[in-house]
């Protein structure tokens, strides 16, 4: 008895541990039918914002993007800004190749735990990073087979915000994003009250990726939670009040705010990574603005 | 009827039957709380036990809901230890009846109706009597303390073995162990004091959070801070408050526990100060280092002092006069109840202190690196753990306290030990994995260190479970280990 306990354990460690890292096949070619560019207008007005329901009155209108910013979106713009000369390629001191561009720097204040943001060129990504859904090949950059249409990941605060301004947009910020998210009753999440497998994806979702990836699965296509089935797997239209998709789980989104007396740069939504109470509409997370991740994307607004 | 009469004395009058109940009552939430996280809501358990029970979890109330969950079982964790405290220590028999009385009221207020408002709908009724139970575990409190005052006569010492002040020979020495609880007891009840103004304050407004969510907030309100500090020195003082009572319990005494009393006593003063001060000083962590070495100093004597001793009763039980290392070894083990009291504290070094001290250190360099979500998960596993082994130290007092025997007592001990430490020891390394892993490769030590705290965490569970339903057989019986406990209690 003792011995089967003890074999059942290693056993399960072994199998656990032996879990693939990365997916070892590109993910599955899915089209959601969403389109990836589209733009709503958030009219002006009030709403609840954060847990705590603080009404808050935004008097200007402005658009913000339906989904994320994705791989494939990307890889057109790093190349268009590589060419005139918006960004450049550096070595790191790591010796990994870098993708960098211009920021005018922070006013830093020296408060405990504060790193300066001098101006200067900073970080947008880390070429080879295996979890970079792009490929270079000295000249220019494409999108690895099966994730053209899906968030833009491995991408730093600098990174998210340099795209948005180079097409003349700009980041939302923490109460532009969450009034698109919400809209004006105090909801929770972008589509209501409650959280299931059927809404976004979050950490043990049991979306198609996850199926196939295992644990903490892969980020979906943006759009993905439409109401379209995939593969067996059914959906809720998920879109926040104002039509966004995936303004919870699926992958962080960096926002614009600078807040005084920090480096940190603020991030909402939750990912695929983390459990669903993450995917709430006010959680919020931080890093600082070279930060990159897996779990980490964006999207622009135009004011 | 008699039958029942004499079970409710034995749950609610002895010593032995207040800890059981309160065991009972913690295992109960665990077993039904526990559903609504981690792997059981993967498994879709949490659903089917909200709707089973008629749970209303509603999203924006989900961290005071958890602040009333942790409140409900620290209240029973803290009536437990003062059930042992009340036991071990003189004291006149109407006060130790009077506070077991009150607390015990106190903190089943706290639990049933803290988590029905908490978790069953919001019924005013029930968040009353939620706070008034707090409130009763805090007037059971000044009651212990004024019971523990070490100046009175029957206080004082005239044994020379144990830490004292004074003249032993005449009877009358202070016993610095008695200063210590006392110290530990008034200590507590400034704590509770501290969270309880900001809690008045939050609650009033309803906008409940968890501390872990303010740790990158550049500059946070006095109340915020206070919040931060209460929960700190709580979890502190119950740590120190078991440390003494293992002691108690151990019959801790000569050059060592002549070190280690003034270093308690002086220690829990400083870091109760410290947190208390985080409110003015912006350095306040320094004097809670300060006091915290003082405190882990005299554990670390206790622990010195019970090995030693563990191994000496082993050797006499068997007639060795002189043994060598790997006999001692043998004989340090022989009995995992009082050895795992010990060990647990051995271990928090390197699953909690250690963590927390290097945590300090590298804050800026290391931890604050990372993003906030994992730096909040090492915060969370750090404190998780802590509870997690003082649970832990309180089972192991409570199963040598029955006088739980043989190979029960084998089994029992063992496996809580082995499979908690497996379990934090995991989580640890869960907490920590950004130091080996980066986030795109960290899958496969996720998966592993995740099953090896489920295995450990759901053992200790299991085994709990089962002293838990063997004890609720026993009283079923007419003469089974209740009436002997019970006995034992009526004779005193």
């Amino acid at each position: 008895m003792k011995n089967t306990l003890l074999i059942a354990i290693v056993f399960s460690f072994i199998l656990a541990a032996c879990t693939s890292a990365q997916p070892s096949t590109p993910p599955p070619a899915i089209d959601t039918g969403v389109q990836p560019g589209a733009w709503v207008i958030i009219p002006a007005g009030e709403f609840l914002m954060g847990q705590h329901d603080t009404e808050i009155m935004l008097d200007y209108d402005y658009q913000i993007m339906v989904t994320d910013v994705t791989n494939a979106e990307f890889a057109e713009y790093l190349n268009q800004a590589l060419a005139d000369g918006t960004l450049k390629i550096n070595a790191g001191s790591d010796g990994s190749q870098q993708v960098v561009g211009y920021y005018p720097g922070d006013v830093f204040h020296a408060v405990k735990h504060e790193e300066e943001i001098a101006a200067g060129d900073w970080l947008h990504l880390t070429i080879n990073e295996p979890a970079l859904r792009l490929t270079y090949d000295g000249q220019s950059f494409m999108v690895k087979p099966g994730y053209e249409n899906h968030p833009m990941v491995m991408v730093s605060w600098f990174g998210a915000r340099g795209y948005c301004e180079y097409y003349g947009w700009g980041l939302p910020t923490e109460v532009e994003w969450e009034k698109a998210g919400r809209g004006s009753d105090g909801r929770p999440f972008p589509w209501g009250d409650t959280l299931d497998d059927t809404n976004a994806n979050y950490y043990s979702s049991h979306d198609v990726l996850e199926k196939i990836v295992g644990g903490l699965g892969d980020t979906t296509p943006v759009g993905f939670y439409n109401g379209k089935t995939y593969d067996g797997f059914t959906t809720v239209d998920s879109r926040s009040p104002y039509g966004l998709y995936d303004m919870a789980g699926n992958v962080w989104q960096w926002l614009a705010d600078i807040h005084e007396g920090t480096h940190y740069r603020h991030m909402a939504g939750g990912s695929k990574a983390d459990y669903g109470y993450n995917l709430r509409i006010w959680t919020r997370n931080s890093a600082g603005p070279t930060y990159t991740s897996p779990n980490v994307g964006f999207r622009c607004v135009d004011r | 009827m008699q039958a029942i009469q004499q079970r409710f004395f034995y749950l609610f009058r002895s010593t032995k039957g207040l800890i059981l109940v309160a065991i009972a009552m913690i295992s109960l939430v665990t077993a039904v709380f526990g559903m609504l996280s981690g792997p059981m809501a993967e498994f879709g358990v949490r659903d089917v036990v909200v709707r089973l029970l008629h749970m209303q979890l509603i999203e924006a109330e989900r961290e005071a809901r958890i602040i009333t969950l942790y409140h409900s079982i620290a209240m029973a964790v803290v009536s437990i230890e003062v059930y042992f405290i009340t036991e071990f220590l003189k004291m006149k028999p109407r006060q130790h009846a009077t506070i077991n009385a009150t607390i015990t009221v106190g903190y089943l207020s706290v639990m049933i109706f803290g988590l029905l408002f908490g978790y069953f709908g919001h019924n005013w009724i029930f968040h009353g009597l939620f706070i008034s139970g707090q409130v009763l575990v805090f007037f059971s409190g000044l009651m212990l303390a004024v019971a523990l005052w070490p100046w009175k006569p029957e206080a004082r010492t005239a044994d020379k073995a144990y830490s004292h002040l004074g003249n032993t020979s005449n009877g009358k020495a202070l016993s610095l162990e008695r200063v210590a609880f006392f110290t530990m007891a008034v200590a507590t009840l400034g704590s509770a004091i501290f969270g309880a103004i900001p809690g008045s304050y939050f609650g009033n407004g309803f906008e409940a959070f968890l501390a872990e969510d303010l740790i990158r907030v550049p500059e946070k309100t006095l109340l915020e801070d206070s919040i931060i500090g209460h929960l700190h020195i709580m979890l502190t003082l119950i740590a120190i408050a078991l440390a003494l009572l293992v002691g108690r319990w151990l019959d801790y005494k000569g050059m060592l526990h002549k070190l280690s009393m003034p270093l308690m006593i002086f220690g829990t003063i400083v870091v109760s100060l410290g947190a208390w001060s985080v409110v003015i000083f912006p350095w306040a962590h320094t004097i809670i280092y300060v006091g915290s070495v003082f405190v882990l100093l005299a554990a670390l004597f206790l622990v010195i002092f019970g090995f030693s001793k563990l191994i000496r009763t082993r050797l006499a039980e068997q007639g060795i006069q002189k043994a060598g290392f790997w006999r001692g070894f043998k004989a340090l083990l022989h009995d995992p109840l009082k050895f795992g009291m010990l060990w647990q504290m051995v271990f928090m070094n390197f699953t909690v202190s250690g963590i927390g001290i290097f945590m300090a250190v590298k804050l800026d360099e290391i931890f604050r690196v990372w993003p906030w979500r994992e730096e909040r998960i090492v915060l969370t596993g750090h404190w998780h753990i802590l509870s997690g082994l003082i649970a832990t130290i309180i089972l192991f007092l409570y199963a040598d306290y029955t006088g739980l025997k043989g190979r029960l007592r084998q089994w029992f001990g063992w496996l809580v030990i082995l499979f908690s430490d497996l379990a934090f020891g995991s989580v640890t390394v869960f907490a920590i994995k950004r130091l080996f892993v980066s986030e795109t490769d960290q899958q496969p030590l996720v998966n592993a260190t995740m099953l090896l705290a489920d295995i450990g965490l759901a053992t200790v569970l299991v085994v709990l479970a089962v002293l838990m339903v063997w004890r609720l057989v026993d009283l079923f019986k007419r003469k089974g280990k209740w009436a002997k406990e019970f006995e034992e209690t009526r004779l005193q």
